[in-house]
Order: C-alpha cells, then structure tokens, then sequence
C-alpha cells in the first residue's frame, strides 16, 4: 500500500505529460479566446474581452444557443415522460421481457450517428409522413440517441428503491397502482434520474452528426454554428468553444456531485 | 372469485399502455429506419429493383473501396496507439493514493468533453497552418513540424488519438486492480523477473480487457464523423465522410448507395461493439470473484457515470 501511495518520479512525470497533452488544446482554445493580439509570442501581448461581448451581441448565436436549449429539454422531458412507465411496467410486471429492452436499447451504443441519420433521412423525407428537416425528427432521432443513459439510470433507479416490494407493500395498503406509482415510487426514484438526465443533456449539447444531417440546414445548434463560423473568425470561434465547454463543464461538475451524494446515501 | 380474477386480468392488461409510447418511439425512430436502410440497400438507385449492385459497387468501385481502407487504417492506427497509451497511463494512474488518481482520472475524463468540433478546431489553433506552434517554431527556428500537415493522415491520426487516450485509459485502468500484488511477490520468490511476471501471467490477465477496449475504441473511431469533417469539410475520403456526403446530397443522388456503405460500416461497428461484449463476458468468467471486485464500493456509481460519459462523447467524437 505504501508504494501506491507513494508513486515514483516516473510515474508522476508520466502523469503530467498526459494531462499536458490532455489540457493543452483546451488551454490554447480558451487563452486565443481571450487573445487581443497574438504573433510569435508565446503568450499574446494583450488580453481582451472583446471576443466574448461580441458574441453575446451577435443574434445568430443566440439563436442557436436557443434552439440548442429547447431542443435538448423537450428531447430529454419527452424521454422521460415514456421511459419512465415503459422500464417501470417492466421491472415491475413483466420482468421477462428486460433482456428484448435491453437489446433495443443498446444499439444506438453501437450504430454510430451517421447511419443512424442515413435510415431517419430515407424514411422521413417524402413518403407519407414527410417530416425532413423538421424539429420533430430531430427530437425523434434525440430520444434513440438518449436512450441507452435513460434505461441504465431509470432501471437502476428502480432496483436501487425495489420498486416492486415498494408497489406491492403499497399494494397491501391499499393503493391502486396508479396511485401506489405516482404517490410511493415515482418521489422515491427523482434522485437516481436527475443524473441520467442531465448526462443525457449534456450528450446531446454536444451532439453534431445527427443534428447537422438531419436539420443543419434550417436549425442551427451550438455545435452546427460553431462549425459554421470556424472558418471566419478564430477568435469568435474559441470563445464559442470555450462558452460551451463551460456550460458542459458545469453541467458534470454538478452531475458528480448528485453522484457522489447519491453513492454516501446508498453506503450509509 | 370470478371478479377478482377479472381484476386481476384487467390489471394484467392495463401495464401494457404503459409500454405503448415506448414502442411508437422505437418503432418509429429506430426499428423503421433501419428497416428502410437495409431494405434500400439492396434496391437499385435508377429503378428500384431488387439489386446486388450497391454492395458491389461499394466493394468494387475503387473510390468507394478507398474510403473503406482509409476509415479501416485509420480506425486501426489510432486504436492501437490509443491502447499503448492507455495501457501505460493506466498501470502508471493505479499507483498513485486513490484520492490522485480520482483526480487525474476526473481532468482526463473532463478533457473527453472536448470531442468533435471543438476538438477539431483546437487542434487548428495548436498546429494548423497558422497555428500557434506553427508560427512559434518557425519564429524559433526550429524544424521538428517542418514537414507536418494538420490536414493530412498523420494529422487527422494525431488528433483521433487525443480522443482515444482519455476513453482508453478509463477503460482499462480497473483491469489493473485485477492483478494483485500478492502474484508479483509470489513470482518473484519462485525467481520470475518483473518482465516475466507481466508476460506469463500480466498481460493474460489484461488480455481480455486490452481486446475489449480496442474494439470500443474501433468502433468509435469508424464512427467518429465530427472531427474529420470539422477539419476539411467533406475532403477526406473517410467512409463517415462518404456517407454523410451522399446521403445529405452534396455530390450525387444515390441513397441506395448510400444505404449500402451505411449499412458496411454499421457492421464493422456492431462487430467490434461485439467483440467488447464478448470479452467482458470472457474476462468475467475467470478472473475469480476477488480478483475482478471493484477496488472502492463508492467509486463505482461515480465510474459507473464515467464510462458512460466516455462512451457518450463517442458519438461527437
């Protein structure tokens, strides 16, 4: 144990190389986003904010941080609204049926964004149901994007409180299930899914392929703008990645710490 | 008696509402459009009969068979090389007190945000035609990038890598705990040396772990559309590219073709997926239950978060 906890020069100078390596790209994107002026130097000879202002003044970023918003949020609440009863329908009542779930809900894992975006595009536009383009395709193609998170934090969420002695006990109470559901397991299971939630957000802030295939053409995302305006300006360009890595970071920052509650209580 | 059963039967049937939305969404956004992408891939693009032609075409046109290669190379190079340094990280990140090594992995896993686009466009300010060490070194005088193109294969590699690192390393630094100390000392009194140790009983152990993350990081590479195509637009000839430029309409109008290609690389992807899940199945069966325990009960939900996260950014990658 003692050597674990003291690691050798070796592996320390290891380590540094790696994070170096890691953080170097993010270091320069956020010091070129604050850069006035930067030539031949190694730091720029002058810092600014200009980048920033100008950014949050330009509408069509704004838009496209708009849309990215709403986007993720009615992807994330309508997965919500439908995997919350489908996994609890089948942990409780039909346990036989998890193992076809499971392997529904693992594909998006291995069918990477292209192809899926290959088969939405082909079944969407024109035929009867002509939605090409549209916010709702995209939402669709979001909620398969999700769902492999979803099932994992709703499911473990459910076996974490044992839903169904919980529906049961309340069974004998006197509940009916729609009641038992909404009254004893549903408040019971908010901790475990607000994570899933909000990993789910932040993998679809992040999201590129499917968005800029499927609508890239008419909605514009952070990440479509981004990669709209890397040509013009760079250091419009940094500040936009820097923004969103932000946001991102927040974002998990959180998620650990709702995490690492979560795991004390579960210990204690 | 009877209107209790009824009961009962009626509650038998009424939890099936509740998968009912579930099955529209799937069906609709998952099962329909692979259906119509396999179906489409063996239609004609001119008269829509049932054809052989696209795979052939696929397989045969040297184009097409070029972007194969070159998404396989590149898949295959970046993996490799991902796994090398994941493997040495990971060994080096389990010696440290775990309070370190949490931090080390969380600054790792935190830089795995920086996928796709973004990723793309850091690595233009870095070493692109006029980027930072770009400049620098000319200013310097050095030559070390002298013949170095951001915008070439070894570029591309380059930054495929930095994505792969961080995913490797979260990966298979827990196999690491597997391989107790007590094995090492044992060997070493029976008079193994230390590269022995690891080649007889060391990388057995992890060779499970190292092919299972390789087909992830694979997969993820094959897939990975983001960052090449934030790089140069749509000028490599990367399969991802391909496809994406087919079906969006850039350059012919051949959706049927494009299914074909969609339909190639989704097997390459699945296959490697696969070998991860038959892996993990392989390395859970005998390493013994000590062996393959988590090292902290309270870091699991937190890795449990971690890996997922990785894989996530799989998908920007």
């Amino acid at each position: 144990m003692t050597e674990r906890n003291q690691a050798g020069w070796g592996h320390r100078t290891l380590q540094s190389l790696l994070l170096l390596y890691l953080l170097l790209p993010l270091a320069a994107t956020a010091v070129y986003a604050f850069a006035g002026d930067w030539q031949d130097t190694v730091l720029p000879k002058q810092w600014t904010l200009e980048w920033f202002e100008s950014l949050f003044q330009d509408t069509r970023f704004l838009e496209a941080l708009w849309n990215s918003l709403y986007l993720c949020s009615i992807s994330v609440a309508l997965s919500l609204a439908v995997m919350i009863p489908a996994v609890f329908v089948l942990t409780v009542y039909a346990p036989r049926l998890e193992s076809l779930m499971k392997g529904i809900v693992v594909l998006p894992y291995a069918v990477p964004g292209v192809v899926a975006a290959v088969g939405l595009i082909r079944t969407y536009s024109g035929g009867p149901i002509d939605i090409a383009g549209t916010a709702y395709l995209l939402v669709g193609a979001y909620f398969v994007a999700i769902l492999p998170y979803m099932y994992q934090g709703i499911r473990n969420s459910l076996l974490t409180v044992s839903a169904p002695e919980l529906m049961q006990a309340a069974g004998l109470l006197g509940a009916g299930p729609v009641r038992a559901f909404l009254t004893v397991v549903l408040p019971n299971i908010v901790p475990g899914i607000l994570v899933s939630t909000l990993l789910s957000f932040s993998v679809l802030f992040g999201e590129f392929v499917l968005t800029n295939m499927l609508v890239g053409a008419h909605l514009q995302t952070v990440q479509v703008y981004l990669s709209r305006r890397m040509g013009e300006s760079g250091h419009l360009a940094s500040a936009i990645a820097i923004s969103y890595f932000a946001f991102i970071l927040i974002l998990s920052m959180v998620l650990m710490k709702l995490g690492q509650t979560k795991g004390r209580r579960v210990r204690g | 008696m009877i209107s209790k059963k009824k009961r009962y039967r009626l509650r038998g049937r009424l939890w099936v509402l509740g998968l009912v939305p579930f099955a529209v969404m799937v069906l609709a956004f998952q099962l329909a459009p692979v259906w119509s992408m396999l179906s489409g891939s063996f239609r004609s693009d001119a008269d829509s009969r049932w054809t052989w032609h696209n795979y052939y075409t696929a397989l045969n046109s040297p184009f097409y068979l070029k972007a194969i290669e070159n998404s396989l190379l590149i898949s295959a190079y970046s993996s490799l090389i991902g796994i090398v340094v994941g493997l040495v990280c990971a060994y080096s990140v389990t010696r440290f007190a775990p309070t370190v090594r949490d931090r080390i992995l969380m600054l790792s896993n935190m830089t795995s945000n920086f996928a796709g686009v973004p990723l793309a466009f850091a690595y233009i300010i870095l070493l692109g035609s006029n980027g930072v060490f770009t400049l620098l070194f000319r200013e310097w005088g050095w030559n070390v990038f002298d013949g170095f193109d951001l915008y070439s294969w070894t570029g591309l590699t380059l930054v495929y890598v930095y994505f792969q690192v961080p995913l490797s390393l979260l990966l298979l630094y827990p196999s690491f705990y597997g391989i107790r100390e007590q094995w090492k000392e044992a060997a070493s009194m029976l008079g193994a040396s230390s590269w022995q140790f690891w080649r007889s009983i060391g990388v057995p152990i992890l060779a499970p772990a190292i092919f299972g993350t390789l087909g992830i990081l694979f997969a993820n590479a094959m897939g990975a559309y983001a960052t090449a195509y934030a790089l140069v637009g749509g000028n490599y000839n990367l399969l991802a590219i391909r496809i994406g430029s087919i079906v969006s309409g850039d350059v012919t109008n051949q959706p049927n073709l494009g299914s074909a290609l969609a339909v190639l690389l989704a097997c390459t992807t699945l296959l490697a997926v696969s070998l991860n899940a038959w892996m993990t199945k392989r390395s859970a069966r005998y390493l013994t239950g000590a062996a393959k325990a988590p090292p902290r009960k309270g870091f699991v939900r937190q890795r449990g978060t971690g890996v997922a996260l990785a894989e996530a950014k799989e998908g920007t990658g």
